[in-house]
């Protein structure tokens, strides 16, 4: 995997300095150790940090098509970069090097924006057409890579990460955007093209967006995901026997593309649930010898998988890596958690992934396979059958019996008092009659998460006046949303949400490439993807079996015991991470009164408060999923507010730049 | 001080509610969001041991607990019923009560 960075100014002001450049290739070293690039003209620079996976030899970037005239930087795989070549070599065009970067130069020239359509894989993409004027960038479907840019008077800037924008531009004033957090605090993640950043937007993933020389910008999305319309005309066809082989042949193919197109060795993290056991097993079948596994334990028994994780081991003969997370790391890690997410957070879960990529390094593997997604294509999340039962529910909403179902899935609510039954039926039940409008399922998520808006400052309130996140979310959708069934309507919206901008963000990419790591997502594959898509809702929730196609396209690779496992998302201690004895300095710093008045994101009494109670608590006590949220939330948006805002950007350039093309005036 | 008055405290402590006034004293917890379903267990945990009642499992509805009016008349017919209890020891004590 790599970094990328460019400035380009289509007016012919001052062209891109060097010294720019190469400060935003300083701040990305850790997206690309193995080699350095950058290619100047008077109108435009591009720089690369390269983590070298294909073609060790030759694949060196910024690279160009056959006369010079289009050149390109690019972070990330086109898993079926052989397929397109093949085409491509067909069509005339010549290839220089055996990387997968350079068939999309030539893709670009042969298709235009097509050439994205074409691709099956994880990009963020900066095309300079230098005899054209033209700046492109791109996106892979599901924002697996991300991509920032700042544009002003003129000057496109753009880079992997945030903190290579401010490093390579800073005139570029760093402040808050009191929207985005709103969005964070009632959505869990900004929702690009909007970031947490004023000035700073987010590719949205799918998307091209072209700069041309006459001064115009177009953006728009090559693709956009889909489901059948009207019910499941138009849908996948077949049984669902039918459909388990579809599923599990279009796994095999998309794990096989991401085990073997590497010129070097791949690995496999492997969590002991069921997505990721089946990529293992999936990847093991494939490759057909040993390779490396890597694993998080919990020393807290509550969020430890360790069992499942050695039965799966054993089952792959695999060699395997793992490393035991306390809650007390967690806080050690997590300012450096926050330098990478560049966002706030409500869950602490990227820490130990963040640790676990380290490891993976340390063992110097660079490439990893997840389970990633799988959740989001198959209906796996709690949320989607939770939408299922209270939409049964309103139907009949005297009844009596359904919102018992919800005990099925929160085996909580059984056991808790038989009275505080009414409380979640209260809570669970409110707005029913709204079961059809969108956003019924996650509204419940969306208030509980908006909530926490008490605890900001009034400034930053007033900031966000005028916006409601989720109005404007659901403002957004695309025409068909309507016409999908509510479990697809469930599952956009979560790929909107929680996908791209927090699972792949922060706890994907960012923890990973935090430590040179790439990631490989099967269950994100672009086949995959439409063929999860066209399933009908009960191949995928059977009653409340979740994942039932999957499971049954896995079901002869996985111990039964796996097979079977009830859904446990993966989760690390919160708050509890925080209030140990031995909690590090960093935590009362970024809560002090002065500290909290000086971000002006929140509001010091109440965060007073809320570390008053969590503390009292201590690492004895249960936290509420409200006080959790609560106490990462703050801790994290101070910290971005102290890395990014409060100190000055990074100005260190990198090591030496192997690569170095400057066209002249 | 008023049973409401410090249960108002104890919410806005506790829940770190900055702005008091950004809630009635009918305004519905849950619908705000400021107190979820498992969160209610330190409201009864705080009413037991504020205001010496024993809150059973059947009190744990909304109609007692979702709004400060509601546990706040939840809180004193709690506290009527043991004070006639109260009454009833003094009486099997054998200490007639005062004319």
């Amino acid at each position: 995997m790599c970094g990328i960075a460019g400035i380009v100014d289509l007016r012919g002001g001052e062209p891109p300095a060097r010294a720019a450049l190469e400060r935003m290739l300083g701040a990305l070293t850790h997206r690309g150790p193995d080699e350095f690039g950058l290619y100047r003209d008077r109108l435009a620079g591009l720089a690369h940090s390269r983590l070298s996976i294909i073609d060790l030899a030759g694949g060196q970037q910024p690279l160009c098509n056959e006369d010079g005239s289009l050149w390109i930087v690019f972070n990330g795989e086109v898993f079926n970069y052989l397929e397109l070549r093949a085409e491509l070599e067909g069509c005339g065009h010549a290839f220089r090097t055996r990387s997968d970067t350079e068939v999309i130069v030539h893709a670009w020239e042969e298709w235009g924006p097509g050439a994205f359509q074409r691709m099956n894989g994880q990009w963020a993409a900066a095309l300079w057409d230098a005899r054209r004027r033209a700046l492109i960038l791109s996106r892979d479907r599901l924002g697996v890579r991300p991509l920032y840019y700042s544009e002003a008077g003129g000057r496109v800037v753009f880079a992997s990460e945030v903190k290579a924008l401010f490093s390579g531009a800073p005139e570029l004033a760093r402040e808050l955007d009191p929207v985005g957090l709103d969005q964070t605090f009632t959505l869990w993640s900004v929702i690009a093209p909007r970031t947490v950043f004023r000035g700073v937007a987010e590719l949205e993933p799918g998307h091209l967006r072209v700069y041309d020389a006459a001064g115009g910008v177009d953006d728009r999305a090559y693709w956009t995901p889909a489901y059948p319309e009207d019910g499941e005309q138009g849908g996948f066809a077949g049984s669902v026997d039918e459909a388990s082989q579809a599923v599990r042949s279009a796994l095999e193919q998309a794990t096989a593309l991401r085990m073997l197109r590497s010129d070097v060795p791949v690995g496999s993290y492997l969590s002991g649930g069921l997505d990721s056991s089946l990529v293992a097993a999936l990847a093991l079948a494939a490759k057909g010898e040993r390779f490396h596994t890597f694993s998080v334990r919990f020393e807290d028994a509550e969020y430890d998988e360790t069992a499942f994780q050695r039965l799966m081991v054993e089952r792959l003969g695999s060699e395997h890596h793992d490393l035991t997370v306390a809650a007390d790391d967690i806080a050690r890690v997590f300012p450096d958690v926050i330098h990478h997410t560049e966002r706030p957070i409500l869950r602490t879960a990227p820490a130990p992934l963040f640790l676990l990529s380290r490891l993976v390094r340390d063992i110097g593997i660079k490439v990893v396979l997840t389970g990633e997604g799988a959740d989001e294509m198959f209906g796996g999340y709690d949320l989607f059958r939770e939408g299922m039962v209270r939409r049964f529910w309103a139907r009949q909403p005297d009844s009596q019996l359904r919102p018992r179902l919800l005990e099925r899935l929160y085996p909580y609510l059984a056991r808790s008092p038989v009275a505080q039954q009414a409380l979640a039926r209260q809570f669970f039940g409110r707005d029913l009659d709204a079961w059809r409008e969108p956003g019924f399922a996650h509204r419940t998520r969306w208030s509980t998460t908006a909530a926490l808006k008490r605890l900001f400052a009034p400034g930053m309130r007033d900031g966000a006046a005028g916006h409601d996140a989720v109005a404007e979310l659901l403002a957004s959708l695309p025409p068909a949303f309507s016409r999908w069934t509510f479990l697809a309507q469930d599952q956009y919206l979560e790929l909107r949400t929680l996908l791209s901008g927090y699972l792949l963000s922060s706890q994907g990419d960012r923890m990973l490439m935090a430590n040179s790591v790439e990631g490989r997502f099967p269950f994100l594959d672009q086949h995959v993807v439409e063929l999860a898509a066209s399933l009908p809702d009960r191949y995928k929730v059977r009653g409340l079996d979740e994942k039932h196609v999957l499971k049954r396209a896995a079901a002869d690779l996985l111990p039964a015991a796996i097979a079977r496992r009830p859904k446990q998302p993966y989760r690390a201690p919160d708050a509890l991470a925080f209030v140990g004895a031995r909690r590090p300095c960093w935590v009362a710093d970024v809560l002090a009164a002065d500290s909290i008045r000086r971000a002006g994101i929140f509001e010091p009494e109440a965060v007073d408060r809320l570390w008053q109670k969590c503390a009292a608590r201590g690492t004895a006590g249960q936290f509420s999923n409200a006080d959790n949220m609560a106490l990462v939330g703050v801790l994290s948006a101070q910290l971005v507010h102290e890395l990014f805002i409060a100190r000055p950007p990074a100005t260190s350039p990198p090591p030496v730049i192997g690569t170095v093309v400057e066209e002249p005036a | 001080m008023e049973v409401k008055t410090q249960v108002r405290q104890f919410v806005c402590q506790n829940f770190y509610v900055a702005d008091p006034a950004s809630f009635g004293d009918d305004t519905s917890f849950l619908d705000r969001g400021i107190v979820d379903s498992t969160a209610i267990l330190e409201v009864v945990a705080f009413l037991e041991e504020r205001f010496q009642i024993k809150v059973d499992d059947a009190d744990f509805v909304p109609e007692n607990l979702d709004s400060l009016d509601r546990i706040a008349a939840f809180v004193n017919r709690k506290r009527e019923a043991r004070g006639e209890e109260g009454g009833a020891v003094r009486e099997a004590g054998g200490i007639t009560r005062a004319g």
